[in-house]
């Protein structure tokens, strides 16, 4: 059988592009493969965009290693490409005597998790610093360092990072089957089968499956539908940071967020699926978010919703990410990343190199290209449309064409030119918030609809 | 870079123009209207049927020809038209922040019109639950796709609404070869009372909605609930569009700190149309959500007076009383009487009720006595602005308490049925 990579990096969501562009600076020769037209249109697509410090992991595990070690990693990686981060910090609200009673508990945990920046707040604290809040909230605990950020840029950038560094990116290539031999491993894929000597399987709510290719029966994947509510950027002043519940048993619990695009999310839900694809949202969990922000911040459901969705976490029946080598087989499963992957992407990266830099040589190659510089999403930072002198430079990014997020045909043209170009309406979005906003369309989205049908104008 | 003008109007749809035109007559080109699209004359532009023009150009003509009318009768007048300038925020009380291919500045001015007219909100904004397929539209996004970049529509649409708008988005459809199959709506009132009647050769499913919106690339149906047995059952369909259901497109009116109604949810005026904050004035759509476009053009040419009186310097800015309005009464515009004040628009208040009454009895109410009150012999019915003349409210105290309109022999069970 005659190889065509070194390693294929089976999915190219936040996971799978971190370890691909890892893998990209060494001198291996590296395929990132993905079933879907795009990159991060899988569960990288539609979280709460957190940046976590981990403080409330269960200590002693991997995840909370990684989580706490990504929250650095990808805050540096964020300052030199410009993914958006804005460190709005988090505030957990508690609002029964039981809950407050947990606080203590949780700082202590914190600590244990090497997060030390938690403190104890009293009623009247929490309310001046969020100040809309719901009536009966009895105390609360800082945690300053949450931070929000755009996985879309992320994921992006990682992408685009692991592509400059020669990585082969392969869209639309659903693999489905696994023959692995002496030396190399076929991966029969739609559209082309793809050899190579080690596979990586970080293929997010599908690695069970392919985890089952390779022979394997040791976990199974349950998809656990978070649905959500954006509403509309006039209710930022509502939420100056994450509120989050106090978690219990059940989860987490719903949050209300600012987002990095300025507006302000409700949610998620957790309710375990059976449908890995289900990724539209009930009737049921609609209601239940409403009823749970009613109390939690009555004034942000005055204000319009611009945007409701849900995205599925990876969860497995273990309380920790599911990190292995299989020597023999050559292949690495990365699996269970269930809701802390945006964060921890980059450090798994780093503990799946060291695992694989004892059977193979990843010493980096030197004279790598610099990170992509991506453009910005944020709306804390200056957007082309505020930007006079580019404007001056480029008129293109005068040309509002997206108006209710201010997106320029400048920044339409530049995704399409990019090493990643959209392969559809939603990627565009994804790249430059166009039709993400209040209107959702009904003033640009003939426009937009035009412009990305005919992406050749802008090449 | 600044730009100093007497008159700043945003946005270029009927209102604006028409404000413009006026203002320009006594201004030249002190008048500079600022629109965010390509070309101006808003919605109209794209609405591409007869229907426009009646009350102000007295010609009954279809959108694109009305946009142009007031297009060239705007530059005609003297007034200065840039296109493809944003408004995107505030500068100062009378400055605002503007982003154009020619380049990022602030425009100050004397006077500010807003006429940023309102939009129909889309189904997340509705909270309808399911899948994000293709295939579903506002009527606003449908015309511009059939109308100016002749894209293909489905074959199957369900139309969610029953106002005049929704029979725009029929005409559309079937222009565009796209068969109307459904039309739902939650209203029961006399039009539509009966269940399956059909208007304009469309089925209409009164006391209904739809709850969930399925497929996962493209529609492929809707979940439609009838609000008596609150059974569901599932239309196939390919298309959706979203009519109606208004908002104005208040961001700047809120970003600036201006007064707003919680009924119309645009800014709160006077008669002349003047909003709280001195020197800023609004028109049309934006005020009342939402009327034809030839009252949004008669209410550019109304906001031109007080403008011009403001720039002389004699306006009147006495206080006077607030008008409010009871349920199923959702709003009135405009909301504030001046002593002095001019008569609004067309000697008429616009309310908007959510019940239908066939004739409709309106009393006024001020500091708990009636100050007024109203038998008209036209119905007042959701979904369309309903007008009564203000003679109905001409005689309230000028330092009196609010004045409350309502529908007479409303009670109290059949108020607390408002919207959900
Ligand atoms: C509601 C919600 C909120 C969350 N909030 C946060 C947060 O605030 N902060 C945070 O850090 N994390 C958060 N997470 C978690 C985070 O989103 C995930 O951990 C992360 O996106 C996982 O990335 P991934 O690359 O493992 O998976 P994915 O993004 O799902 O990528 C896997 C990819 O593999 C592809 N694939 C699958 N099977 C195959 C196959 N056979 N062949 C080829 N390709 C295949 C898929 O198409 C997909 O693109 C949240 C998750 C959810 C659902
Ligand atoms: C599908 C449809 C069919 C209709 N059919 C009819 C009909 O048959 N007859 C009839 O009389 N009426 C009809 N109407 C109603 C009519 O279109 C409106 O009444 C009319 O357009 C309102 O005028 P306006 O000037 O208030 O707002 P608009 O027409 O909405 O104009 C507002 C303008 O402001 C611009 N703008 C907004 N914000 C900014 C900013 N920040 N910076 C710069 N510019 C900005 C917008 O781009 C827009 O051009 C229809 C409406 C719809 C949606």
């Amino acid at each position: 059988m005659t190889t065509d990579f070194d390693i294929a990096v089976v999915g190219a969501g936040i996971v799978g592009a971190a370890i691909a562009r890892l893998l990209g600076g060494t001198s291996l020769t590296v395929a990132l493969i993905e079933a879907r037209d795009d990159v991060g249109d899988g569960t990288s697509k539609a979280n709460t965009a957190i940046l976590h410090t981990g403080f409330d992991a269960t200590p002693g595990t991997l995840e909370a290693r990684l989580v706490a070690r990504g929250y650095a990693m990808l805050g540096d990686y964020a300052a030199a490409t410009g993914i958006p981060v804005e460190r709005t910090g988090a505030l957990l609200v508690a609002w029964t005597d039981e809950q407050l009673q947990t606080l203590p508990a949780l700082r202590g945990k914190a600590e244990r998790n090497g997060y030390t920046g938690c403190e104890l707040i009293e009623s009247d604290e929490v309310y001046r610093r969020v100040p809309a809040l719901g009536p009966g909230a009895l105390g609360g605990l800082t945690v300053p360092g949450e931070s929000i950020t755009c996985t879309w840029t992320t994921n992006l950038a990682l992408a685009i990072d692991a592509v400059n560094r020669g990585v082969t990116l392969l869209r639309g290539r659903r693999v489905t089957g696994v023959e692995v031999g002496p030396d190399a491993t076929r991966l029969t894929c739609a559209g082309g089968d793809v050899t190579a000597r080690w596979v990586v399987n970080a293929a997010g709510l599908g690695a069970d499956v392919l985890d089952g290719l390779f022979g394997h029966a040791r976990f199974t994947v349950t998809p656990r539908r978070g649905e959500l509510f954006v509403f509309d950027k006039l209710a930022r002043p509502l939420a100056p940071c994450i509120v989050l519940p106090v978690p219990s048993k059940a989860g987490k619990g719903v949050l209300i967020s600012p987002t990095i695009y300025g507006n302000v999310m409700l949610g998620p839900t957790a309710e375990d699926l059976e449908d890995r694809t289900a990724t539209g949202t009930s009737e049921r969990g609609l209601a239940f978010l409403l009823d749970r922000g009613r109390e939690l911040m009555p004034q942000l459901l005055e204000e319009e919703v611009t945007a409701t969705y849900a995205g599925l976490r990876a969860a497995i029946d273990r309380d920790d990410y599911l990190i292995d080598v299989d020597a023999l087989h050559r292949y690495v499963l990365v699996g269970g990343i269930r809701s802390t992957g945006l964060t921890a992407g980059m450090a798994i990266a780093e503990h799946v190199g060291g695992l694989l830099g004892e059977a193979l040589d990843l010493t980096p190659r030197p004279y790598l290209p610099d990170p992509p510089r991506m453009p910005n999403l944020g709306e804390a930072g200056v957007r082309p449309y505020q930007d006079a002198a580019r404007i001056d430079a480029d008129p293109e990014y005068g040309r509002i064409v997206c108006f209710c997020e201010r997106v320029t045909r400048g920044e339409i043209r530049d995704a399409y030119r990019s090493p990643i170009p959209p392969a559809d309406l939603d990627g565009l979005r994804r790249r430059t918030r166009a039709m993400n906003g209040r209107c959702q369309g009904f003033y640009c989205g003939a426009q937009l609809a035009a412009l990305s049908g005919s992406p050749g104008d802008f090449s | 870079m600044i730009e100093r003008v007497r008159v700043a109007v945003v946005g270029g749809g009927p209102a604006g123009l028409t404000a413009a035109a006026a203002l320009a007559r006594r201004l030249g080109d002190g008048v500079l209207v600022l629109e965010r699209e390509a070309e101006t004359g808003g919605i109209p532009r794209h609405s591409d049927h007869l229907g426009y023009g009646l009350r102000d150009l007295r010609r009954f003509v279809s959108g694109p020809a009305y946009a142009r009318r007031l297009t060239s009768a705007a530059s005609t007048a003297g007034a200065r038209l840039a296109t493809s300038a944003s408004v995107t925020g505030w500068a100062g009380d009378r400055a605002l922040e503007v982003t154009s291919p020619d380049g990022r500045r602030v425009v100050e001015a004397d006077a500010i019109v807003l006429a940023t007219g309102a939009r129909e909100r889309p189904r997340p904004a509705r909270r309808i639950p399911g899948d994000r397929p293709d295939g579903v539209y506002t009527t606003g996004q449908l015309q511009q796709l059939v109308h100016l970049y002749h894209r293909d529509i489905g074959k199957r649409a369900v139309i969610v609404g029953a106002e005049l708008v929704s029979w725009s988005a029929v005409l559309t459809l079937r222009h565009a070869g796209c068969r109307p199959v459904l039309m739902t709506t939650p209203d029961s009132y006399a039009p539509f009372r009966l269940t399956g009647r059909v208007a304009f050769g469309v089925p209409v499913l009164a006391r209904t909605r739809v709850v969930a919106v399925n497929g996962r690339s493209r529609v492929t149906s809707v979940d439609v609930e009838d609000l008596r047995t609150g059974r569901h059952h599932r239309v196939p369909c390919d298309t959706v569009v979203f009519t109606a259901d208004w908002i104005p497109e208040h961001e700047l009116a809120r970003t600036g700190g201006l007064v707003l109604d919680a009924g119309t949810r645009g800014p709160r005026v006077d008669t002349g149309l003047a909003t709280s904050r001195p020197g800023v004035f609004a028109a049309g759509n934006l005020l009342h959500p939402v009327d034809t476009a030839d009252m949004a053009a008669l209410d550019g040419r109304h906001v031109a007076a007080t403008v011009l009186a403001h720039l002389d310097g004699s306006a009147s800015v006495t206080a006077g009383p607030q008008l409010n309005c009871e349920a199923p009464l959702r709003w009135v515009a405009p909301q504030l009487i001046r002593a002095g004040g001019p008569v609004p628009v067309r000697g008429q208040l616009q309310l908007w009720t959510s019940q239908f009454r066939a004739l409709p009895h309106v009393v006024a109410v001020q500091d708990g006595r009636r100050i007024g009150s109203v038998r008209l012999p036209w119905p007042a019915a959701p979904g369309r602005v309903f007008r009564v003349p203000f003679s109905l409210v001409a005689g309230a105290d000028p330092t009196g308490g609010p004045v409350t309109i309502d529908l007479a022999g409303f009670g109290h069970s059949q108020r607390r049925t408002r919207r959900v």
